[in-house]
Formats: structure tokens, sequence, C-alpha cells
């Protein structure tokens, strides 16, 4: 049996959408997805020069919540994410490791002045949560548009991508040729 | 052919920022490395070689301007992106004067990063794919064709034609003066590694002690002398031919090493620690019966076994006569063109002395002696007083029956015969080598 998937609501985020997300990740990693509130403060991850949190310390925090059994967790949070050299981050993840966190701040299509599109938000959460799982899998970006392990800097790269593994990255996961998740 | 990832180093004193972009090209599918600083970074160039250095401008020990000033003598094809604070950017300005490929300001915006990243790479491919198409060029515009209609040669053409496709060994036969070192051209040539280069390296040409830093290269410090870090052949061949020439005269001990390589393509460069890999295709060509060297143990069987997956045996000129007028209309065709001068005729009597003659120094041999007759000849066709053959009656009977006469020119035909390697003359005079450059300046031969 595949051990589980924790999607950690971090701080307030509480989406009257997050079955539908956990649904959708689990059909599309088949793994077996719990979704829960995570209490942890994030206060220490806070960067007041930069009103953004720091997405690789709140990664580091996130591994020592793990699901029991080598299990995977992704916090998701509605605040804004940085790494210290970019300007923002959508989510980030260790590359072949067991924790990753994604930040919806930036895929509400109200951030960019436009009106409320919930519909939208949960496919852009469900792909950025696939995504960096992916990554968690071991995979890099893709060079197929289509595959959610194609690269988006910007929110309309995640628009243009599906929900799914493509042939080759889905046949990399089978292979087991992407790594296994690491501490 | 070689695939591999691109490899990014990230020169940052900051931690933070080396581990964030470290983690962030990853998931790009690079391989990345990282320096604390230019001094950090230097040694690491050292050992690796990379395809892009993100570098920061302001660093303890060594900062960025520096370690640029540095690389561009040191590594003058390094694509380079600039870190930069905001307050900075005068200084990066400055970073582009010396040849960054651009900069970006931290913290900067991810779209930027991998646009400006892209570029930079896609710029490196071009850059490096149009120096192979040059070098590619320069070796088509000085390949000479294969010349030669004779049953004999449509068969090795046949035969380059078969083995080109696949990426098997082929030992390349012949006498000297055959055009071994052609056919392993056109072998590259009509092979899909043709983009890449064709290296060849004539292993009875070079002392054996300098052979070894030629195949291999060297880092620097490895020997006495050795002051920069050299790529060696086998290095060079990556994605093409290696073309060993020679390889009968491979010393005992290189004989083991080249096994060795050619069994996993990975080797060190002399005195270094970094095991280096290289996707080539080996031709070797060679005068010598090998098997009678496998015989008497002065050549590996392993190696033969090895090298001698195909085998090519080029005719002597003396088997495939018919080809002699097409080769000297070629020949004429191309010094006329070289040395612009009118094209001459061969007059019917060249043409019987040609026909007659023994040719012991093969194509090679009939091309000098075009040449001479081109240089000297003072009428409008090739006459039989032009040509360095005669000299020699019919039968091939010298009209100066002279002791020196006939030790002149024996000692000539045998340099021919052993591409001029003086050694290797000497061995086979059964004289040393000081005697047989004794007498070279006595005759005054010509012994390139």
């Amino acid at each position: 049996m595949k051990p589980e998937i924790l999607l950690a609501h971090l701080g307030s985020f509480r989406p009257t959408w997050s079955e539908e997300l956990r649904r959708r990740v689990a059909a599309a990693t088949d793994h077996f997805v719990r979704a829960e509130p995570l209490g942890i403060d994030l206060a220490p991850f806070y960067a007041p020069e930069r009103q953004q949190y720091h997405a690789t310390l709140l990664l580091a925090e996130l591994l020592r919540h793990l699901p029991a059994s080598g299990g995977r967790i992704v916090g998701i949070t509605a605040e804004d994410l940085f790494i210290p050299v970019l300007t923002f981050v959508f989510g980030q993840a260790q590359l072949g490791g067991p924790a990753a966190v994604v930040s919806v701040m930036r895929l509400h299509t109200e951030f960019y002045g436009l009106p409320t599109d919930e519909r939208l938000l949960v496919d852009r959460a469900v792909k950025e949560v696939v995504h960096e799982l992916g990554h968690g899998f071991g995979l890099v970006h893709c060079p197929d548009r289509s595959c959610v392990m194609s690269s988006s800097t910007y929110v309309e790269d995640v628009d243009l991508k599906s929900e799914r593994f493509c042939t080759e990255c889905s046949s990399l996961l089978v292979a087991g040729s992407a790594t296994t998740p690491h501490t | 052919m070689s695939h591999r990832k691109p490899r990014i180093m990230i020169v940052d004193d900051e931690r933070s920022v080396r581990e964030s972009l470290r983690e962030w090209f990853l998931e790009d599918g690079f391989e990345v490395v990282t320096a604390e600083d230019g001094l950090d970074a230097l040694k690491k160039l050292d050992s690796d070689p990379f395809d892009l250095l993100v570098v920061d401008l302001k660093m303890p020990r060594m900062d960025g301007i520096s370690l640029q000033r540095r690389l561009r003598e040191t590594h003058p094809d390094l694509t380079i992106i600039i870190l930069t604070a905001f307050a900075s950017v005068e200084t990066a300005v400055e970073a582009l004067k010396l040849g960054a490929f651009d900069y970006v300001t931290k913290p900067v915006d991810p779209d930027e990063l991998s646009h400006t990243v892209r570029r930079a790479l896609e710029r490196k491919q071009l850059t490096d794919e149009n120096a192979r198409l040059r070098d590619k060029v320069t070796q088509l515009a000085t390949a000479a064709p294969i010349v030669g209609s004779s049953r004999g040669m449509e068969r090795v053409m046949e035969l380059v034609g078969t083995v080109a496709e696949t990426d098997a060994s082929v030992v390349i036969r012949g006498e000297s003066g055959t055009g071994k070192e052609l056919i392993a051209r056109a072998i590259h040539g009509a092979s899909p590694r043709r983009f890449f280069p064709i290296v060849a390296v004539n292993c009875g040409a070079i002392p054996e002690t300098l052979l070894e830093s030629e195949l291999f290269g060297h880092e620097k410090g490895a020997f006495t002398g050795a002051h920069y870090r050299r790529k060696g052949k086998l290095e060079l061949a990556n994605g093409g031919t290696l073309f060993l020439d020679e390889i009968g005269e491979i010393p005992a001990k290189m004989q083991v090493d080249l096994l060795r390589v050619l069994e996993s393509h990975r080797f060190n460069r002399l005195g270094g620690a970094q095991e280096i890999e290289s996707d080539f295709r080996l031709v070797c060509a060679t005068n010598r019966d090998l098997e009678a060297l496998v015989k008497e143990g002065r050549f590996r069987e392993d190696l033969y076994y090895r090298i001698h997956v195909f085998s090519i045996e080029i005719p002597p000129l003396r088997e495939r006569r018919e080809d002699i007028p097409l080769l000297v209309e070629h020949f004429v065709e191309k010094l006329s063109r070289s040395m612009g001068k009118p094209s001459k005729q061969l007059s019917e009597e060249s043409e019987e002395l040609l026909q007659a003659y023994d040719w012991p120094g093969n194509v090679r041999e009939l091309e000098n002696a075009i040449e001479r007759a081109m240089v000297i000849g003072t009428t409008d066709s090739i006459r039989p007083q032009d040509l360095p053959l005669q000299v020699e009656q019919e039968g091939g009977t010298p009209r100066d029956r002279s002791l020196e006469s006939l030790e002149s020119e024996h000692i000539a035909r045998v340099l021919r015969e052993e591409s001029g390697n003086v050694s290797q003359a000497a061995r086979v005079l059964g004289i040393d080598r000081g005697t047989l450059y004794n007498k070279i300046k006595k005759y005054g031969i010509r012994s390139g």
C-alpha cells in the first residue's frame, strides 16, 4: 500500500473546496490523501521587509509533521511565499523529498484585479499541489506544456497545463526512476 | 551521442541564496554545483566543465568582477549571468562590459530568471554548434576526395558505406601512402557522428612520453611543464570519431590504458582525480601485420579483438594501376589551383613511365611526383624528365649505380614507406637514429 499524503491547511486557510481538492489530488497521484488543519504558528516565517513568508523555512518546519509510516506532507496556505533570491514562488518542494508547501494567494483571480472565479482557483490549486508532489516523487520540469510537471512562473502557465502527469512522467513514476522520499 | 544535463554553478556568499537557486535549478533538471565565493568557484571550475555560471557581485575574498576578469583569461567561452542588488547596478553594467551575458537584480522575478537562463543556454548551444560547424567546414574544405574507379577501390567504398552507419570499431589496413586517413574521414563523414569532430592521432609519430598526455590530457601541474589543464584527444573526440593512425606502434603500457578506456569510455586526465566520460567511435589504421604482432606478443590480443570488429584493406597502387590516370588528373587540377599555374597534360611517355613504376610509396608518392613535375616543368605537358622517376630505366634499374646513389634512394624510399617516421625507418634499415640523421643530411633527403 502506498504511503498517505497529508494536505495540511496552514494558518487561517479553511477553504470550502477542501474535499474537492483532496479527491482530485488523490485521483491524479493515485495515493490515499488526507486533509486537515495543522496548528503551527506562521509568525516565525514572516519576513516583514518583504511582507511575505519564507517558503524554505516553512518547508523545514513541515518536515517535523510528516505522517507516520513514510508518508508525505503538503502545506497549503493563503499567504504569499518567497525564497530569498526570488520575488515570489507559487510553491516549493524538495526534489525527491517528502515535504512541499503551496500558496494559493497568487492563484486567486482577484489578485490580478479580475472577478472571483472559484472554479479556476480550485483547478489551479489542484495543479500546483500535484506539481509540487511530482517534485517530491523526484520528477523535474517537463517540456510537455500540458503535463502537470511543466514549469509555471506565471499563473497563465498554470492554466495552460492539465492536472495529470504526461505519459513520460507517468512511466518514470511507475518505473520508480523518480526518487523515493528522503529527509 | 552526448546528451547530458546542462551544468550550472551558483556563486554567492549567502547560503540561503545558493540553496534557493540550487533547488530552483534542480527542479528544472539541471546539474547544479554551488560555490561560496570567486576562489571556491575557480577551484571547482578547474576540475569540471560548466555551461553557465550565476555569479553574485559582492562576495568576500574574490568578488564577481575579479572572478570574471580571471575567467576571461582561463575560461573565455564560459557564459555568465550576474546577480546583483539594486544598489550595484552600475557594477553590473561593468560586468556586462567584461562579457557577462546579462544581469538580474535580487530579488528576481521567477519568470525573468527562467527566461534569462534559457536565453543564455540557447546562445551557448548555438555558439558551440557554430564552432563545431566551422571545424566541419574546414575539414570538408581541406579533405581530399577519394579518387579511383578500380574494382578494388569500389569495394573499399562499399565497405565504407556499410560500416559508416554502425558504431563498430574499424581497422583500416594498407601500405604507407594508400590513403588510410582519407578512408577514416570518409567513414566519419558518412556516419551519424559527422556533425561532431573527427580527432586524429598518429601513434607512431609521437614519442611515448608525450602520447599519454596527448590522448588523456593533463591537469595543471601534472608534470613539469604542465602549466595549464589540457584536454586530451579522447575528450576532444566526444560525440565524434577518434582516429588512431599507426595503431601497431602503440607502446605496451598505453595498450593496457587504451583497452580500459575502450571498455568503459571513462578515463582520468593525467594528474586528475575526476573521471571523464567520452562517447567516441574508434577507427584505427596500420601498415603493420597486427596478427603477427599479436603472435610475437608485441600487441595485446584483447586489444586486437576490441578494435578489430571490422576491417578494410586498401589495395596498393601497383594493384590498381587503372586508377593512375584519374589520380594524375585529380592532382594536376588540385595543384594547378593551389599554385595558380595552368593545368598540364601527361605526355604519352610519362604515362607509360607511371604505369610501369611499382609505387612503393603509393598514392602519396604519386602526388609528390606530380607536384615536383608541376614545379619544375617548363612546358604545358608533364614530360618524363619532369618526374622524379626518370632516374630509373625500364625494369626499375637505376642509371647511376654508385653505392651512395643506391643508399640514398633506399633511405628515401624507406622513409616514404614509414611516413617520415625516422625511428621506425632506422629500425627497418637496421641502423641507429643518429646514423640515419647523418645520412639524411649527407644526401639532402627530405624526411617529412
